[in-house]
């Protein structure tokens, strides 16, 4: 059962650390809350349905320009309707959970509420410590564990990750050093659009495609920003992992209570929060502030 | 001459307003031979559209034939699209109907599908004295209510799905074939059973009726799995289920979870037979929704394309060349409008008394069976009226696989249960 427990967290984390990321990534850099992060995901998704299943592409060029007009999309959204309210937080806020009601309404007229999936690139399953896996998603816990270990590198190896990881640190100092701060918010929503595309690009074959299908993922990526510190990368990817313990724990030690793994996260949250108000890694962010 | 030509003028003007009140008045009479009948139903979802298309196909056959036969009189039958949007929200369910009883004055509702919505509904008609025919909510205690205060609840009829009470019945039954066919074609001595209830009330009644049944069908109960009905993973249940060593699933899936569960069981390749109720899995979109690998799987259902009565191959094959979909229970809005037809035209009046008093005489063979109702205006199940029916994922074919030898019954058409192939080869 040991196996089944981790080896289920890992398939389940590695998603959940991508959506993470990516939503503390621009509310480290530009203070700002996207509550339609999980919308691009859901957008990946559809974006991907229409390309193999309409215009007949084949999986990885669909993902690729999915990942690519995804970003796209999530760029202008920020620069006309986030960029001119940033300071606002509140009213952002509003905006981007307005913004993603919209993605969803727009699905629903288009492909209606019928379920719909999408093949991945690799039919079966295989034995991981004798844990039965598709072989899709063993797939996409690789390219995930790529992907994540990429951000890394940029934020921790280049010029520009230099310049995410001050403005994070402080965005006034920052600017006063001479750097355009609006430009690297504007990247950073790219990147993090872009993470999320990728995500849902990586997880549209393991999932079911649906309208809402953005909401879920949403609740849980807020526990794992809280829990892991807001803002903190680190933080983030050590959440998505607790909450994907927790939620592997649930359904293999409760089998009849497997509904609540969600509610037993958020529970973790709470405990988690009750004994550091700032989240496992929120305090080492707010010393470097 | 001057008062001859005023005299003459009015009485022109006088046979001009005659005429034209005479006019009107034709027009109201005609205008007022419409009976207005409300489908509701989440519209954007395969349900409402379902609950649309089998009202539509009703009232386009009555129309053409002249309308409903009210005494001496024909009445058209004009349709309300009500689009409840009740699978999202309760609220937008009542405001959506309360409109149509204010706005469009509807003589009579049929549809409905999530329980919340359809029990707020009812309550909604019975306040406004209206027919209501549920064709998609199965909660028993909907019915419970004619019983216990009829003077209130007497409008109220359920042509589709059978109770659920009934359901967890029939699905067990089910349950029970696909283990017969299990012992005999594996040697299984009692086959080990998971269950797989999603968290809902009707999802409670199946799992507690599972945990006393199973043992007495000489199986062995090995789990219950709750999952939530948005389920949007069930790797970690099924990988579950794999390690309690499952040889059968027992399922109730209403929703969205029904195609995830389907979709990974099969890419999985869970060593157990999966049948039950998976509402999904009566959609001709399933196979695609679980890119193939919902193949096998099987539920209870209320249509298939096998001889249940004279009516139902014509008719599943009509709707679903008009639909491009398998009719599925929401589809009975179809049966709810000819029930309705045939009580209106037997009373000859549309005073509602009248009409529920016919209605309870209800005697109609449908595609579905023959349906008669209850003193709790609910459809009677069992053998000789509607029975429901096991439907497989047969090869990317949709088969009908039960009643096959239960009480006498096979209706022709129907084919044996099929043992997934991945699930035969580890099990052997």
């Amino acid at each position: 059962m040991l196996a089944n427990i981790l080896v289920t967290t890992l398939v389940n984390g590695a998603a959940y650390a991508m959506l993470a990321v990516g939503f503390s990534l621009i509310f480290g850099v530009g203070r700002i809350i996207n509550l339609a992060h999980t919308a691009y995901y859901m957008l990946a998704g559809y974006s991907i349905f229409t390309l193999v299943r309409v215009a007949g592409l084949a999986y990885v060029p669909a993902m690729a320009l999915s990942i690519l007009l995804v970003t796209v999309v999530a760029v202008l959204c920020y620069k006309l309707l986030i960029d001119p309210m940033r300071e606002h937080e509140t009213t952002v806020l509003i905006i981007t959970i307005a913004l993603a009601l919209v993605f969803q309404e727009l699905m629903l007229k288009y492909f209606g509420g019928h379920f719909r999936s999408v093949p991945g690139v690799a039919e079966g399953s295989l034995s991981i410590l004798g844990v039965q896996v598709t072989r899709q998603q063993a797939i996409t816990c690789a390219v995930l564990a790529v992907i994540l270990a990429a951000v890394w590198l940029l934020l921790h190896r280049t010029r520009f990750g230099l310049a995410v990881r001050a403005t994070a640190q402080d965005m006034e100092a920052a600017n006063l050093m001479g750097m355009d701060v609006s430009r690297i918010a504007t990247l950073t929503a790219a990147v993090s659009a872009a993470l999320s595309a990728a995500a849902g690009a990586l997880v549209a074959p393991l999932n079911i495609l649906e309208p809402h299908m953005w909401l879920n993922p949403l609740t849980i990526i807020l526990a794992i920003i809280v829990l892991g510190g807001m803002g903190s990368i680190k933080g983030s990817i050590y959440g998505a992992a607790i909450i994907a313990l927790s939620e592997s724990l649930v359904i293999f030690l409760i089998p009849q209570g497997s509904f609540l793994k969600g509610a037993f996260s958020l529970l973790i949250m709470i405990i988690v929060l009750l004994i550091r108000p700032e989240g496992l890694f929120g305090v080492a962010l707010e010393g470097e502030r | 001459m001057k008062t001859r030509w005023a005299v003459a003028a009015a009485l022109i003007l006088l046979c001009l307003g005659a005429a034209l009140v005479a006019g009107c008045a034709r027009e109201e009479a005609e205008e007022s031979r419409v009976i207005k009948i409300g489908v509701a139903g989440p519209m954007q979802f395969v349900h409402g559209q379902h609950h649309w298309l089998g009202a539509e196909m009703a009232a386009e056959e009555i129309n053409a034939a002249g309308g409903i036969k009210v005494g001496d009189e024909y009445y058209l039958v004009e349709l309300v699209k009500i689009d409840t949007n009740e699978l999202l929200s309760v609220e937008d369910a009542t405001n959506a109907v309360e409109r149509a009883l204010a706005q469009d004055n509807i003589d009579l509702l049929v549809g409905t599908i999530r329980t919340e919505a359809a029990v707020a509904i009812q309550e909604l008609m019975m306040d406004n004295e209206k027919i209501f025919i549920t064709c998609g909510a199965s909660l028993k205690q909907m019915a419970d209510k004619v019983g216990q205060d009829y003077e209130r609840y007497k409008y109220w009829f359920r042509v589709t799905p059978l109770n659920g009470e009934l359901l967890a019945r029939a699905s067990l039954i089910l349950l029970q074939y696909v283990g017969q066919v299990m012992k005999e074609d594996l040697g299984l001595e009692a086959p080990k059973v998971a269950v797989v209830c999603e968290e809902a009330a009707a999802g409670d009644a199946l799992a507690a009726a599972a945990q006393q049944v199973i043992p007495s069908f000489g199986m062995e109960l090995v789990g219950i799995w709750r999952p939530s009905p948005q389920a949007t993973d069930m790797t970690a249940e099924l990988t579950a289920i794999r390690g309690a060593g499952a040889q059968i699933i027992y399922t109730y899936l209403s929703s969205a979870a029904g195609v995830t569960y389907a979709k990974q069981w099969g890419e999985l390749q869970i060593p157990a037979a999966s049948v039950g109720i998976n509402v999904e899995s009566q959609a001709m979109g399933f196979m695609e929704a679980t890119d193939n690998y919902g193949d096998f799987e099987c539920s209870l259902n209320t249509y298939a394309l096998v001889e249940i009565t004279e009516k139902t191959v014509d008719w599943y094959n009509r709707f679903t060349e008009r639909a491009g979909e398998f009719p599925t229970y929401n589809a009975g809005t179809y049966d709810a409008i000819n029930i309705y037809r045939e009580a209106v035209e037997r009373a000859g009046t549309l005073e509602t008394d009248a009409v529920i008093a016919e209605l309870e005489q209800t005697r109609h063979t449908s595609a579905a069976g023959v349906q008669v109702f209850d003193e709790n205006h609910d459809v009677i199940w069992g053998p000789g009226y509607a029975t429901a029916v096991g439907t497989q994922w047969q090869n990317g074919e949709l088969k009908c696989v039960w009643p096959y030898n239960w009480e006498g019954i096979t209706y022709p058409g129907t084919v044996r249960y099929q043992i997934p192939p991945w699930v035969a080869e580890a099990l052997q």
